[in-house]
């Protein structure tokens, strides 16, 4: 049977056979030796390493990584969360938990919303950093911000509280989202917005 | 048979033991460290005591070179959980790593470190059949490589334990036939007097120099190090024999691994670069003082040493050989050389007689 062409760019590789010094081994011997010397000489002596000695060196994180979820406040330091709970629904490993205030609870510390969580969870032994409570929420309160290397000494203490969460999330610059409807209802003057 | 031989036989094997061990240790962070360097990389620079911090000066470049690791590397093995997975064959599983480890510290009876300290030879055992004894020692070390691949009950053990039994079968009779040249020249088994030799007439490795290639090239095979680890091949054969091998039972075949590597640049230096002696500062016969006698035990560690540091590197340059390239070297390129090296260098001799 003729040998078929499956493809139009087949070819055959011409493999030269090994010279008298391929074969000997010695050249390739003292080239190795060379390169793997400078190597040495340089990693030594000029510094010059690849490894970049982490916990005193540390990489510039990109400005869209994905870290540590933190709830933010807004530019006037009020809790932008509203305890509705999506972020607790949509997580898939369910290491969010939140306490909302109930019907006697404490009321939002700022306008445009009805209420702010009384208690707000997150396990970070639990937590795979996927970013759905960011995408899910309707407020813009909680953001993965750039923090990679959450520790502790116990289970307890890697469950971050609504406090703890606060302080780390810090003040979110650039969303101020109620602010923004606010000044479209003022241009319009229709939009029954109560300050 | 009197009682300061026995005594002193027993100081000796137990330093000897000793210092073979620590070198074991070190030989690995010197692994770690050269791979590093030539990889761009830094290598083990943490592990410490932490005590040793505070030394002013001296602390922190120590803990930089390493110098702990080895002590953190030994716990560990220690610490780990000796596990014996289901279906091997357990005699022969326990067995293994022991019988690797047994002859690659027998091999150092018989090697001259040193000329003498007051009147006792620094040689654990002179043998009169030293070479002999230590090919017949080397050649046993594969049966604990071929008894784990085969006791594993694993394909990649296996394996491995196949490929170490031809690899070894192959470079020992090159090996053998290599050093016959140095009898030949010699004319004695004694590694004493083969160093009393070459302290008069100069180093063998100048009066035989293909013997000493297809020795040092044989010694790389024989101690599985690449250019010929086919039996352990990380990237091929997972970890080759020892993959079912975990904590101490593991480490003992690391420590088979890197005293056979000592051994062997035992051997090269004690039959082709002069053992303990060096031809300058009167370093050349048997020590008279305690001082030139210690002075010739360092000569000795130092010639070794090196030989570990070229294993080393080595290791971290070349890519493994194939199977059938190896064969083929082995086979087809040294045991000829050998047989034509024999040859030529007993026509020298018959004619310079």
């Amino acid at each position: 049977m003729a040998a078929t062409k499956h493809f139009e760019f087949e070819m055959i590789v011409n493999r030269k056979p090994l010279t008298l010094a391929e074969r000997l081994y010695l050249p390739a011997i003292a080239g190795g030796f060379k390169v793997t010397f400078r190597h040495a000489f340089r990693s030594l002596f000029g510094g010059k390493t690849v490894t970049m000695e982490y916990p005193e060196q540390k990489w510039a994180v990109p400005p869209d990584y994905r870290g540590a979820p933190y709830l933010v406040r807004d530019q006037e330091g009020k809790t932008k969360c509203v305890s509705c709970q999506l972020c607790e629904f949509v997580c898939p490993p369910k290491a969010i938990k939140i306490i909302p205030p109930g019907p006697a609870g404490e009321l939002a510390d700022r306008p445009n919303a009805e209420k702010m969580p009384q208690e707000f969870e997150i396990n970070f032994l639990r937590c795979i950093y996927c970013g759905l409570c960011q995408e899910v929420c309707p407020e813009e309160a909680i953001f993965l911000l750039k923090d990679y290397s959450l520790t502790g000494q116990s289970r307890e203490e890697m469950i971050y509280g609504k406090e703890k969460l606060l302080a780390l999330g810090g003040v979110h610059g650039g969303i101020q989202k109620w602010k923004h409807k606010l000044d479209e209802a003022q241009e319009q003057e229709n939009f029954p917005v109560k300050v | 048979m009197n009682w300061s031989f026995i005594i002193f036989s027993v100081v000796k094997i137990a330093i000897v033991v000793g210092v073979v061990q620590g070198m074991v240790a070190y030989a690995v962070l010197a692994e770690r460290k050269i791979s590093a360097w030539i990889q761009d990389r830094v290598g083990p620079n943490r592990a410490a005591p932490p005590f040793v911090k505070a030394i002013p000066g001296l602390g922190p470049v120590l803990i930089r070179l390493g110098l702990f690791q080895p002590l953190a590397d030994g716990l560990k093995f220690m610490l780990k959980e000796d596990f014996t997975p289901a279906g091997v064959r357990k005699v022969y599983f326990w067995l293994a790593p022991a019988i690797a480890v047994i002859p690659s510290m027998l091999v150092i009876a018989v090697i001259p470190f040193g000329s003498q300290i007051g009147r006792q030879q620094m040689v654990i055992s002179d043998l009169n059949v030293g070479i002999l004894y230590t090919f017949g020692i080397v050649s046993l070390g594969v049966y604990g490589i071929v008894l784990a691949g085969y006791a594993a009950n694993s394909k990649y053990p296996f394996l491995g334990g196949i490929r170490s039994s031809a690899q070894m079968i192959s470079y020992e009779i090159s090996m053998g036939m290599s050093v016959i040249p140095v009898l030949l020249i010699v004319g004695n088994l004694n590694l004493s007097q083969i160093i009393g030799w070459q302290s008069q007439h100069g180093w063998l490795a100048l009066y035989s120099p293909v013997s000493f290639i297809i020795f040092l090239v044989a010694s790389f095979a024989e101690t599985n190090r690449l250019p010929f680890d086919l039996p352990e091949a990380e990237t091929e054969l997972v970890g080759g024999y020892h993959t079912e091998y975990s904590a101490m039972k593991f480490a003992l075949f690391f420590l088979a691994e890197y005293s056979n590597m000592i051994a062997s640049a035992a051997m090269m230096v004690t039959l082709f670069f002069g053992g303990w002696t060096l031809p300058f500062w009167g370093l050349d016969h048997p020590a008279a003082s305690l001082g030139m006698g210690i002075a010739q035990i360092l000569v000795f560690l130092v010639k070794m040493l090196l030989f570990v540091v070229l294993f080393i590197w080595v290791r971290w340059m070349f890519p493994r050989f194939r199977y059938d390239q190896l064969m083929d070297l082995g086979w087809r390129r040294f045991v000829p050389l050998a047989l034509v090296n024999i040859l030529i260098t007993a026509m020298v001799l018959w004619c310079v007689s």
